[in-house]
């Protein structure tokens, strides 16, 4: 058993290691095929229309972006570089209302046609002023986006209706693949959905439905010198456990949203130095969003007592054992520079470290509501981690104060009819899982008005928070009223409980270099800069 | 006996009218649908008129009537419309995966046969021997045996014997091979699960067959073939086996037409892309086109297995043609 942890412990030193001097310390090999699992499926290839990491994974590597996380420095939540644009990511003029692209010269769409600055206007025309009867996912992004110019073929100009810190991560997307302009014009914006025409390090070759995706080395891609494998094959695994095996019999190298721990460590036990594993923060969370339309749930007192009782600090000692959470938050992803520190989280309803007083200011919180030992239903998804998981360890963490809680676990479809149709449900395991690390936008979860928010409350006051933070000029101004926005959310209001952040664990097979893992399984999926050593 | 096939074949049409009309509503009562976990099921924000869109796009916002006669015109055109999920012609979809699971369904059937008909025989043949007591227990150990779970259980001796022989473990391929590309990767891939399927298949068959020649062994005509001297291998391949494969051409149709759509858990278990997957992923997806057409590609496959299962029993037995 000793020596179980003692090659895990190895594994994700050399892990570790690997993530801080990939790329630099050996030369990259040229060649190879790359085989990877995925665990979800294919709705459409249009990344404009998508939200899943089912898509992302095979089709990203056909497509650039505009901008995206620095590929050498994903873990980073803050450094953006350029990809079809030149140079630096541009820093804001005229007041913080304008952002000017140069954009390369040297990129041709994988069908020869050269890419412009038309190409970039056209595809953020889709995505933020879509025509009607074009679904795009993440309009919403960018509602700070006035119009967009092209003075020349080289420059694009975004022109912000206010100045806004949430701007250059919502361009950063993974899903703005950039279109070719001729595409839209010739065969309509729907085109795209079963069409591919890109300009990223790898050029289509087949997609068998339920199978497979393959691409091969685009030899004219931009990033000179990569990609360095001559292709790839994203194999559809939707069951963890074959995709766990498939990684064991070298059937795939490598399997990029994440793995529970009781997985790395039998891979680790398995194959001991030939694999790696690579472990990160993720940048999801999952909640507990209480129905404010129901009784006794529309009294702070009942939803302070329900944070009061759940044990962070210990949750994320033990549970991160057994299931893919680990790391104790507030609103904002644990790592970035507008997240809560620890000393700022303790002063919050229910991250005290002090069990024992939460429990009991949890007991006389619920006895002054008159709901001492009341009974209620937790709705949960079906899906087993860390929903069921977690779900579970919060029914022990009530039971600690007096709360019966049964759990109805539900699949995802009429898991999302109960939350967003008929909001049957007391309390309900909600989510937030986002792609790029954008505290602005990613916090509109905790929003009343919000689309995916399932509470059912109006908080004015939280509203008027929001609506300062948007307009912050400075990360000093912003990252002060987030700690106002979050003491009322989580804890005064405690509208939703926090549980805990995600733990991502990406074991693959030590031959994979030049991959590094990002706080989301969304980033950093290029392709580009992976190579086998073989 | 024309008379007869006509009064089947006329007999195919309600049933795949009333499979038609269950599918449709009942699929209807499940709560949510495709859109809402196409744009809002990683948890991202979704803009409820997004979803709207979504759902006008995919006719979902007509009127329940109107979208179940547009699905049953689909049958008068010839046009079984689109997945929801992905956009594609639902007759592609289904096409893909239709070779793999058809040459499953077969190798699982040529397994179970190879292993049902001897086994049985012999079981019969030597009644309260050992040999019995073996067979018996053979197959009783294949019927309590889940073949997903036996799946499992290959997958993994698969992994660790050869680690522990060869140094690096192996498991059988991931993605689908048609033969004619390549049969020995096509076979690596395909006999784990058609051995997994076909042992559990063969164990419902054996005993079928054991207990159909028991019964026909006590026949008073065998007991005559005997009277006149006749050697016993004869009497059985010729006189009793013909009569003791009526039960068990049933059961191996019955369970051939299931694996074609119902290997939901073994296909998962082998990574298979075949017609169970892609139930199990229409089901999860809230497709309801897609659904609706494979289950009326499985009613069908039913319905037709049983005719020919029926015009089968004809040919073997006089009295079911004349009668």
């Amino acid at each position: 058993m000793r020596s179980n942890y003692a090659k895990l412990a190895i594994a994700a030193a050399v892990g570790a290691g690997l993530a801080i001097s990939a790329g630099t310390a050996e030369a990259a090999k040229q060649g190879g095929m790359l085989n990877f699992v995925v665990g979800s499926k294919i709705p459409s290839y249009d990344g404009h229309k998508e939200s899943t990491f089912g898509m992302i994974h095979p089709i990203r590597p056909f497509y650039s972006i505009l901008l995206r996380i620095n590929p050498s420095n994903p873990s980073s939540t803050t450094d953006f570089v350029c990809d079809v644009c030149d140079g630096k990511v541009p820093a804001p003029t005229n007041g913080g209302k304008t952002y000017t692209f140069k954009i390369r010269s040297d990129i041709k769409f994988h069908d020869g046609t050269p890419l412009t600055s038309a190409d970039v206007k056209a595809t953020y025309d889709k995505i933020v002023f879509p025509p009607e009867g074009i679904p795009s996912s993440r309009k919403a992004f960018f509602r700070m986006v006035d119009s967009i110019t092209t003075p020349d073929a080289t420059t694009v100009v975004f022109n912000l209706k206010f100045p806004s810190g949430a701007f250059i991560p919502a361009a950063a997307m993974p899903f703005n693949f950039i279109y070719s302009k001729k595409d839209l014009d010739t065969h309509g914006y729907t085109w795209h959905a079963k069409n591919i025409n890109g300009t990223g390090a790898f050029k289509f070759v087949q997609h068998q439905k339920g199978a497979f995706v393959e691409g091969e080395r685009y030899a004219d891609f931009h990033h000179k010198g990569m990609p360095y494998l001559d292709g790839f094959k994203a194999i559809s695994a939707p069951k963890l456990a074959v995709r766990v095996q498939a990684i064991r019999g070298d059937r795939a190298s490598i399997e990029f949203r994440g793995f529970p721990p009781k997985h790395r460590d039998d891979l680790v036990k398995a194959l001991g130095d030939k694999i790696t594993v690579q472990e990160s923060d993720w940048n999801c969370v999952l909640l507990a969003t209480h129905n404010q339309k129901r009784k006794p749930f529309d009294d702070p007192r009942v939803r302070q007592a329900l944070t009061l009782g759940i044990d962070r600090w210990g949750g994320s000692k033990y549970l991160s054992r057994i299931a893919i959470v680990k790391t104790v938050g507030g609103v904002v992803f644990p790592n970035h520079p507008l997240a809560a520190n620890e000393s700022e989280l303790v002063k919050l309803n229910g991250y005290g470290k002090d069990m024992e007083a939460n429990r009991a200011k949890a007991k006389k919180l619920l006895a002054d509501a008159g709901k001492a030992g009341m009974t209620f239903e937790l709705n949960n998804r079906g899906v087993d981690q860390p929903y069921k998981v977690v779900g579970t360890w919060l029914i022990d963490q009530w039971k600690k104060i007096g709360l019966n809680v049964k759990q109805r676990v539900q699949p995802s479809p009429p898991f999302y009819a109960t939350l967003r149709k008929k909001k049957d449900f007391d309390v309900s395991v909600d989510f937030n899982c986002q792609a790029i690390i954008n505290p602005i936008v990613d916090i509109t979860k905790f929003l009343g008005s919000a689309g995916n928010n399932y509470g059912s409350y109006e908080d004015a006051a939280l509203e008027a928070i929001y609506a300062k933070i948007e307009r912050a000029g400075t990360e000093a101004e912003q990252r002060s009223l987030i700690r106002e926005y979050e003491t009322r959310a989580l804890s005064d209001q405690a509208h939703i409980a926090v549980t805990l952040w995600w733990y991502k664990i990406n074991p693959h097979r030590s031959y994979v270099k030049g991959w590094k893992i990002a706080p989301s399984h969304y980033l950093n999926q290029s392709l580009e800069n992976i190579w086998l050593d073989q | 006996m024309y008379k007869y096939i006509i009064k089947r074949t006329l007999l195919v049409i309600p049933t795949l009218i009333g499979a038609a009309i269950l599918v449709f509503f009942l699929l209807r009562l499940i709560p949510g649908d495709v859109c809402e976990l196409r744009l809002a099921g990683t948890g991202l924000y979704a803009d409820p008129a997004e979803i709207l869109l979504c759902q006008q796009n995919l006719g979902l916002d007509k009127p329940l009537f109107v979208q179940f006669l547009d699905f049953l015109w689909g049958y008068v055109v010839f046009d079984l419309g689109d997945s929801m999920w992905t956009g594609f012609p639902v007759t592609h979809e289904i096409g893909l995966r239709f070779q793999l699971s058809l040459q499953v369904a077969l190798m699982a059937t040529f397994v179970a046969t190879a292993i049902a008909i001897p086994l049985g025989i012999i079981s019969a043949v030597r009644q309260n021997t050992w040999i019995d007591y073996v067979v018996r227990g053979f197959s009783i150990a294949g019927i309590a045996m889940p073949s997903f779970w036996l799946g499992i259980l290959i997958i993994l001796g698969l992994l660790i014997s050869t680690q522990a022989f060869l140094g690096e473990p192996w498991m059988p391929p991931i993605e689908y091979v048609s033969p004619w590309e390549d049969l020995g990767g096509n076979l690596a891939q395909l006999i784990w699960p058609a051995i997994a399927t076909g042992y559990r298949y063969s164990a419902v068959a054996t005993r079928m067959m054991r207990s159909a020649l028991l019964e026909v062994l006590r026949e008073d005509y065998v007991r005559t073939a005997r009277a006149k001297g006749l050697v016993e291998k004869v009497i059985i391949n010729r006189h009793a086996l013909k009569n003791a494969l009526l039960p068990v051409v049933t059961v191996i149709a019955i369970e051939f037409a299931f694996l074609m759509g119902g290997l939901v858990v073994t296909e998962q278990v082998f990574n298979l892309n075949g017609l169970g997957k892609l139930f199990v992923e229409s089901v999860q997806n809230q497709d309801f086109n897609m659904t609706q057409q494979l289950v009326m590609l499985v009613v069908l496959i039913f319905v037709i297995t049983n005719f020919a299962v029926d015009l089968f029993y004809a040919w073997l037995d006089p009295r079911i043609r004349y009668g």
